[in-house]
């Protein structure tokens, strides 16, 4: 294959790639804008792609699965949010805690479904523009889920800047005192927020193991979850920013893996560490400048919230 | 009818009661002061009558009904709405998102402008709807939460110390306004511990001490002596200083301009001045006008002065750190106490190590034993309440900790000190200890700085007076230069159109040592003298 | 009554566990056996546990010093990776004529290997503000892919039938035992002896108390004048070079080889162990027992009961997670009951 050729079906798994961070990230942000930072999406993304991949070998249904996943990381982030939030523990700690347990759960439920496979996979496409000349490959034989992905960044923006729910959510973000001064119950937001935020990773995870990969094998996500963390910081809070971002990171893991099946003269580990340097480098470029992510960072971030009596 | 009534209502907090047998009656259109000092219970009382807590006992009636009011949204329904002393405003947002977020209604963000354009018109409450909050001056944000309150259509409007980080004139403007509300018909509670802007605008006055009742009073026929009375009980013992002629300049800042690297910060610029031993020079000015970051700057806690710009017994101490000016001899008690003068969750001993090198051994290694000595010493010395060197710092009161913590810097033997909000929330006795303590030290011939809000302190303490106002410094008042008119006026940065030569000061304007009594000036500025001369 | 919430946290840990697996139809009582007795029931059995617990108490001892700088380091398991690899790098350069002390240059590469890596992590906060969290994260990533490339590539066994390891280290590259017939090495002292230099640094020094006050209270820090750059660096080189000396003990001990699976989550359950001793040198001692008790019970019922290996995990995530809750729950308990200081 030329490389002329291989740049769309590359673009296309691109977007494909990209979407799991993307959806991830978009739901940390949600978190994050109402002021909680949930480390824990890393754990919420394994228990999810486990219970999904486990509901879609047993229904066959895939919508079913990654429902499944959805419910099982919303719940398993509402005892997570019901700690930082109400109990007020450390949110770094329990974050962690999080994650800890989600690899651990995900792994001893997972073991029944190491040898699982699932059935022949459907394939989409858009009738008559999928048959486009490039574009048509390139973009319109995407899982529905792609495009959902493009749809929740529409609504997850117009939520935020759009909606008066959306204010109060940033607005607690800010500062949840005043919020409270005002009337709100900040909890109780911040917790939806959280589980809405926990579904999200959630149907993240179960995409990977139900739909990108299709498999389940232990610690399958790879540092996803952390890496949907870092995309948010990156894409400053912003919603469009973070879909971007991830369809960047898409690409640099398909480009990767495209160099390794070119058989490159670069040893494959460098090329699979490839992702986590970029993260890093990510990290590096934007915190260069304290002012912007200052401006536009969730003031309480990461700080819990004791209504005063 | 009356439109509030609170009959007999307690409210015990563990070791504290904070209301005791509270009763307190508002007429509709009736201005309504409550005044007490720092802890006498108001903030407590008016938690209650917002719903943000409950009392234990006690009934609350409103407009001729018993009520109880379960929370805030509860207390808006009721036409209750309250003006918070620290802002709840998001600063990121809009001052229309801000006032948005205030409403319950389904109202529209467009329709929310409109409407707060309009009352600017009718309240002369001039703001614009799509100004970052960040970006106004601190009386803009306050005529922010009164839209945000007014829009609620309130009955009753309670108002938590409004004036403590207005400039005098701000204070003019909020008072007519205030007034004209209340000749709408819409009660106001005006929470406050300042005797002239209560004698000059409310017409009725509940006095609280230590969460009882003192007095109802009408303020108007009232003296400020006898309200403090009502107030303190006993008058505290007031220092007094004789006039320090300056010895040498121990503290020199000289043009001293830094641009602000923080989004919400305040830049300085050309800010110069001199501390000379045995004096105590003031620093007057509303918050969050510069002086954080000068202080940061003296204190070596931000040591990017531009070079050359600050001198310390004649030293260049621009880039030094927070060490080797203590080492030299500048001691400086930030206005927080708890997590930057102390750390609140170590012991007393433990807290001297920030600033005090007595308990360190050789190698680095701790001294126990001589750690918990020390906080001994200074506890004792300083009148300390507190269980021993092992108390924690957050179990003692605002008090007992700033005297602690003053002692420590004092018992260092500094030659220069400089103190910010020395008795910020500190209650009387602590303060009075606190004052004579520094007076005390500038007869030692210390040179004293001290950066205050509070104009009272400033003008007691003070044998000189700057006034910081956008990030300047004014030029030096010596103690007969400066009434309260000029420092007022100062404050909202005019301070470069007056000619410092002419030390005509006008007729009418209070002198310093003139005595008690509220003085209007001719533009109608209530004067902030609050105490009565002894 | 800092004691409290670990072991009321452990009591839960434990009920939830048995209750899991009563729900997988074994036998609960067995299970609290193989968990809480098989592991102490003989000097062999107390051996293989000081085998697991002194990498977790090195890291554990690390990563409490980094908690309380409030600095985040949670890729303690890349430092740990590192380790491996440093010490491997000198391990590979013994020859049987090698001095008897040369495992003591092993370990201290393995240290060395932890800091650099470590010091990665607090370079780029330092210079650039990137999250040490992530940062640190991503680079046991990373290191995983180092080892992977070594065992891979150049350090290949040539005899090893191709797999991807290490020849097994030659006698004077290897941490002596203890007692012979038994695992335990010189690592057991060597730790214990570093939890009581940790206890010294974090309650006798200056250097200790000013790490504390940054993490506490970082305004005070500026206050005092403690350079917050300091904290950081400390913070990441003592704990990188703990986790590493952990690796080179783990390579150089019981593995005696470099493989790709040399990591098995102590890194991650150092956190976990730091937190339940209360980042107090004596708590870390005993929470690195528990700990390496949930590993060897997990090992005992893999292969007497047939449940999965990541049984450990699940103990290990529920631990901290009941441990969190109960820390909140208790702290509320005693201030109801604590008298507030009076209002200002």
């Amino acid at each position: 294959m030329t490389a002329l050729e291989s740049l769309p079906l590359l673009l296309a798994a691109s977007l494909n790639s990209g979407t799991p961070l993307a959806i991830a990230a978009l739901g940390l942000l949600l978190n994050e804008r109402s002021g909680v930072l949930n480390l824990g999406a890393e754990g919420l993304m394994l228990v999810a792609a486990v219970t999904g991949f486990a509901i879609a070998v047993h229904s066959g249904n895939d919508w079913l699965a990654l429902l499944a996943g959805a419910l099982a990381a919303a719940l398993l982030s509402a005892v997570f949010g019901w700690l930082v939030i109400w109990l007020g523990t450390n949110q770094y700690a329990s974050g962690l805690a999080l994650s800890l347990l989600g690899s651990g759960l995900s792994a001893f439920f997972g073991v029944p479904y190491t040898q699982a496979a699932l059935s022949e996979r459907q394939h989409y496409a858009i009738p008559g523009l999928s048959e486009l000349p490039v574009i048509g490959p390139m973009l319109f034989r995407q899982h529905p889920v792609v495009y959902a992905a493009i749809a929740l960044t529409f609504g997850v923006s117009w939520f935020l800047f759009r909606s008066k729910a959306g204010l109060t959510l940033r607005a607690i973000g800010e500062s949840p005192e005043a919020a409270h001064a005002l009337g709100y119950s900040v909890r109780r937001i911040r917790l939806w927020s959280v589980v809405a935020g926990g579904a999200l990773c959630g149907l993240a995870g179960a995409y990977l193991s139900v739909v990108y990969t299709p498999l389940w094998v232990e610690g399958m996500t790879a540092g996803k979850g952390w890496i949907a963390l870092a995309l948010t910081t990156f894409a400053t809070w912003r919603p469009w920013r973070v879909l971007w971002g991830a369809y960047l990171f898409g690409g640099v893991t398909m480009l990767q893996l495209h160099l390794q099946g070119q058989g490159v003269n670069i040893p494959v580990q460098l090329l699979t560490a490839l992702p986590y340097l970029s993260t890093i480098l990510v990290l590096v470029l934007i915190a260069k400048n304290p002012t912007w992510i200052r401006v536009n960072m969730p003031a309480s971030l990461g700080k819990p919230f004791v209504p005063a009596a | 009818m009356t439109r509030l009534e609170l009959i007999e209502i307690s409210k015990q907090y563990p070791g504290v009661k904070a209301n005791d047998r509270v009763t307190l009656r508002v007429a509709p259109g009736e201005i309504h002061a409550v005044l007490g000092e720092n802890g006498a219970g108001k903030s407590t009382l008016m938690k209650i009558i917002y719903g943000a807590i409950q009392p234990d006992s006690g009934q609350l009636v409103y407009n001729g009904q018993a009520v109880r009011i379960a929370h805030p949204e509860h207390a808006r329904r009721l036409g209750i709405a309250m003006v918070f002393q620290h802002f709840s405003l998001f600063e990121t947002l809009t001052v229309a998102q801000n006032v948005w977020l205030g409403l319950r209604d389904d109202s529209t963000l467009q329709s929310v402008s409109k409407r707060i354009v309009e009352l600017a018109g009718n309240y002369g409450l001039e703001i614009e709807p799509t100004r970052p909050v960040h970006s106004l001056s601190v009386g803009e944000k306050q005529r922010v939460e009164i839209v945000r309150a007014l829009l609620t259509k309130p009955q009753l409007l309670i108002l938590d110390e409004p004036t403590s980080v207005l400039a005098p004139d701000a204070v003019r403007g909020l008072f007519d306004l205030l007034r004209k509300l209340a000749s709408e018909g819409c009660s106001i509670l005006y929470i406050s511990h300042k005797l002239d802007e209560i004698r000059e605008l409310c017409q009725r006055c509940t006095v609280l001490r230590a969460g009882r009742v003192t007095g109802e009073v009408d303020p108007s026929r009232e003296t400020n002596a006898s309200l403090s009375r009502l107030m303190i009980g006993a008058e505290p013992a007031r220092v007094t200083r004789a006039g320090h002629a300056g010895g040498d300049v121990l503290l020199e800042v000289k043009s001293l301009s830094l641009p602000t690297r923080d989004a919400f910060g305040v830049s300085l610029s050309e800010v110069s001045l001199e501390v000379h031993a045995g004096e105590i020079v003031g620093i007057a000015g509303v918050s969050g006008n510069g002086q954080r970051e000068l202080l940061a700057l003296l204190s070596g806690e931000n040591p990017g002065a531009p070079i050359g710009s600050l001198r310390l017994l004649g030293q260049d101490v621009s880039r030094s750190s927070p060490n080797s000016r203590r080492n030299l001899g500048l001691r400086f008690v930030p206005e927080e106490r708890l997590g930057r003068a102390s750390v609140p969750s170590l012991s007393l001993a433990s807290n001297t190590l920030l600033t005090r090198s007595e308990g360190l051994g050789r190698g680095g290694l701790l001294w126990p034993s001589r750690l918990e000595a020390l906080a001994a010493q200074l506890i004792a010395a300083f009148a300390v309440k507190a269980r021993g060197p092992v108390a924690r710092a957050s179990s003692l009161s605002g008090g007992n900790l700033q005297k602690f913590i003053v002692g420590r810097e004092i018992d260092a033997n500094p030659k220069v000190i400089v103190v910010s909000q020395p008795t910020w929330g500190v209650d009387v006795g602590a303060a009075a200890h606190i004052r004579t303590e520094l007076a005390k030290l500038a007869s030692g011939g210390v040179g004293v700085l001290v950066v205050s809000d509070d104009l009272d302190e400033l003008f007691e303490l003070s044998d000189s007076l700057h006034v910081m106002a956008g990030g300047r410094l004014s030029p030096r008042l010596s103690r007969d230069q400066a009434s309260i008119e000029r420092v007022g006026a100062w404050m909202s940065g005019l301070f470069d159109r007056e000619p410092l030569a002419s030390e005509l000061v006008s007729d009418v304007a209070m002198q310093l040592q003139s005595g008690a009594g509220v003085v209007s000036n001719p533009r109608g500025v209530a004067l902030v003298q609050t105490r009565a001369t002894p | 009554m800092a004691l409290l919430s670990p072991l009321v946290a452990l009591l839960l840990t434990t009920l939830i566990g048995l209750a899991l697996f009563a729900l997988l139809g074994k036998d609960p009582w067995r299970a609290i056996e193989l968990f809480f007795v098989e592991p102490l029931k003989s000097t062999r059995a107390i051996s293989e546990l000081s085998i697991k617990a002194v990498p977790l108490l090195l890291i554990g001892l690390g990563l409490s010093i980094s908690f309380r700088a409030n600095v985040w380091n949670i890729g303690a398991e890349g430092q740990f990776i590192l380790g491996t690899v440093f010490a491997t790098g000198v391990a590979l350069r013994a020859t049987p004529e090698s001095n008897n002390l040369y495992f003591l240059g092993v370990l201290g590469a393995g240290a060395l290997g932890g800091a650099l890596w470590g010091a990665c992590s607090a370079a780029l906060r330092d210079r650039f503000n990137a999250n040490e969290i992530l940062v640190s994260l991503m680079l046991v990533y990373v290191a995983e892919q180092i080892v992977s490339y070594m065992v891979y590539g150049p350090w290949k066994d040539p005899q090893g039938y191709n797999f991807p390891q290490t020849i097994t280290f030659l006698e004077p590259a290897r941490v002596p035992r203890l007692v012979s017939g038994n695992r335990a090495n010189l690592g057991l002292p060597l730790a214990l002896c570093s939890a009581g230099l940790s206890w010294l640094f974090i309650h006798r020094t200056h250097a200790g108390y000013r790490l504390a006050v940054g993490g506490m209270a970082p305004a005070a820090a500026r206050y005092a004048g403690f350079s917050a750059r300091g904290s950081l660096w400390m913070a990441f080189l003592v704990s990188g070079a703990l986790a590493g000396l952990a690796g080179a003990l783990e390579v150089a001990g019981p593995v005696s080889q470099l493989t790709q699976h040399v990591a098995v989550g102590y890194g991650f359950a150092g956190i976990i162990v730091a937190f339940a001793g209360r980042l107090e040198p004596v708590g870390v001692c005993f929470a690195s027992l528990v700990m390496s008790m949930f590993y060897i019970g997990g090992e005992l019922s893999q292969s007497r009961l047939g449940l999965p290996k990541a049984t450990t995990g699940v103990f290990q995530g529920l631990f901290l997670f009941t441990l969190l809750a109960c820390d909140t729950f208790i702290h509320n308990r005693l201030s109801l009951l604590r008298p507030r200081p009076l209002a200002a």
